[in-house]
């Protein structure tokens, strides 16, 4: 019987705390770009002391995030695919999106670079080489906002890379996929957020063989959770959320995140 | 080699400072897999003895139906629950998704197959003349229950502890419904899953050795039960 009463309690006493945390704790679906870059740990601390808003981040690829957002299961959603985020806001999934920072990707390969790929200005021929020359290229294969990237550009290369033996699809975050290439000397499109925090610590074999083409631009948005489709959202504190990212304030904790090796990771540039 | 090694004496130090992250985790871990596991026996010990002593219409299919849940893959079993709690789904009206107790109801459905059909198993073979006995002496069906139950508790002590087993060292259900949210949802095993993806291999093994010990600390545990249960047995 005691033990029975001390179950009830215990479960009681979680409903409870639920409940009295939801008052001020608002749920932001994110990309694994963002937290592991360590973004989050530097804004939401700033975000919390001004607020008293506690921000519950889940990170998970582009393309899960916004369908979790879509569900309703979050309250803001904080991901960079554009196209796709506009099209979710057409859809009347979300509501006041903004433009909040970016950073660009690159394409990383073996450090001796077999293929010859740095000194290119154009991605997209870059990958017709990869197949042409029998060299590997390892996929988030996710959703993710940079593997949306990454199809747009073998799109506009003309090739179908799904199915293909040099393609691997690996269904993992950037920095796993970043190891994976590494291990099996393959090339692969990473953010350089993602590139710079972890290339040391990862001790990658690996180097940046292209970049600067402006396909390889990687803007991050921001936006909440239409609070028409799903009453349960906290929009008042999601929008609180939001304006203070996009404000000269939140703005400017943003250009001021720096990784371990000083090196600014996102630029804002909310309008 | 060369990082394993360091990992090793990183994840020692870690303990012996005792990280206050790092104890935030593990408590949070033993609370979720400890509350399942209360749940699952409360629900489960009750189902697998009414199973052993009753005859009751399609006993064979639940019986079944169980031992298959023993071996219900995590990660179905999470997305089952998250199209549930989803406030998109049936249950959405409640909120749970991506709370503690979400990870505890998770865990929970994972523990119970076991703890149930484990605590058949051991029912089942408790010798009928302890049964035969009570009835004997006068005992109501639910006296008759109980002494059968009592006498199969070492037992029934050991699939407890295979239920514990599994939901400590189960990552694939709580990473959907629990979110793996820092500070909130986050455990060892979630813990050990993201550390790795960041490349922080110290954190991840330092968590993995701890895991590890509690594993082995259930170990001992269960095979004390198990001689308990021998010697009461031999001493009939």
């Amino acid at each position: 019987m005691a033990r029975i009463l001390l179950i009830t309690s215990l479960i009681g006493s979680l409903f409870m705390a639920a409940n009295v945390a939801a008052a001020t704790r608002i749920r932001c679906a994110s990309t694994t770009s963002t937290q592991n870059s360590g973004l989050f740990e530097y804004l939401l601390p700033i975000f919390e002391k001004k607020t008293g808003i506690k921000v519950d981040v889940v990170a998970v690829g582009t393309g899960a995030a916004i369908e979790i957002g879509k569900r309703g299961d979050a309250d803001v959603v904080m991901v960079h695919a554009k196209d796709l985020e506009l099209k979710a806001v057409e859809e009347g999934a979300f509501v006041n999106r903004h433009d909040l920072m970016y950073n660009d990707f690159v394409i990383i390969g073996p450090a001796n670079d077999p293929l010859r790929i740095r000194g290119m200005k154009s991605v997209a021929d870059a990958f017709k080489k990869i197949p042409a020359q029998g060299a590997e290229f390892v996929s988030r294969g996710d959703k993710s906002g940079t593997h949306t990237k990454e199809l747009a550009i073998w799109k506009t290369a003309g090739l179908d890379p799904k199915g293909q033996k040099w393609y691997l699809e690996v269904g993992q975050g950037m920095e796993k996929t970043q190891r994976l290439a590494n291990e099996k000397r393959a090339y692969t499109l990473t953010d350089r957020g993602t590139w710079l925090a972890t290339r040391d610590k990862d001790k990658l074999e690996m180097m940046v063989v292209l970049e600067g083409d402006p396909v390889l631009f990687n803007q991050y948005g921001v936006m909440a959770v239409n609070p028409a489709k799903h009453q349960q959202v906290k929009y008042k504190e999601a929008m609180a959320f939001v304006d203070w990212l996009i404000s000269p304030e939140g703005q400017k904790a943003i250009g001021d995140f720096k990784d371990q090796h000083g090196n600014q990771l996102f630029i804002p540039n909310a309008k | 080699m060369q990082s394993i090694i360091e990992g090793f004496a990183a994840a020692f130090r870690l303990i012996v400072t005792l990280n206050p992250e790092l104890w935030r985790i593990i408590l949070l871990s033993l609370e979720v897999s400890g509350t399942a596991l209360m749940l699952a026996t409360v629900l489960g010990l009750p189902v697998g003895a009414f199973l052993a002593l009753r005859r009751a219409p399609l006993r064979g299919l639940v019986i079944s139906l169980l031992n298959t849940g023993m071996g219900l893959p995590p990660v179905a079993a999470g997305l089952f629950l998250y199209l549930f709690l989803s406030r998109s789904g049936p249950l959405g009206f409640i909120g749970l998704l991506y709370t503690p107790t979400a990870m505890i109801v998770a865990q929970c459905i994972l523990a119970f197959p076991i703890v149930a059909s484990l605590s058949h198993a051991a029912i089942a073979n408790v010798d009928p003349v302890i049964r035969q006995a009570a009835i004997t002496l006068g005992a109501t069906p639910i006296q008759e229950s109980l002494a059968v139950v009592k006498e199969a508790r070492y037992s029934i002590m050991a699939g407890v502890m295979a239920g514990l087993g599994r939901v400590m060292a189960e990552v694939g259900a709580i990473i959907i419904v629990g979110g793996n949210i820092a500070g909130y949802t986050r455990v060892m095993t979630t813990t050990i899953a993201l550390e790795t993806d960041k490349g922080n291999f110290e954190l991840a093994i330092a968590l993995g050795i701890i895991l590890l010990t509690i594993s082995f600390s259930i170990t001992v545990a269960l095979r004390f039960f198990q001689r308990l249960g021998q010697g009461g047995t031999s001493g009939n």
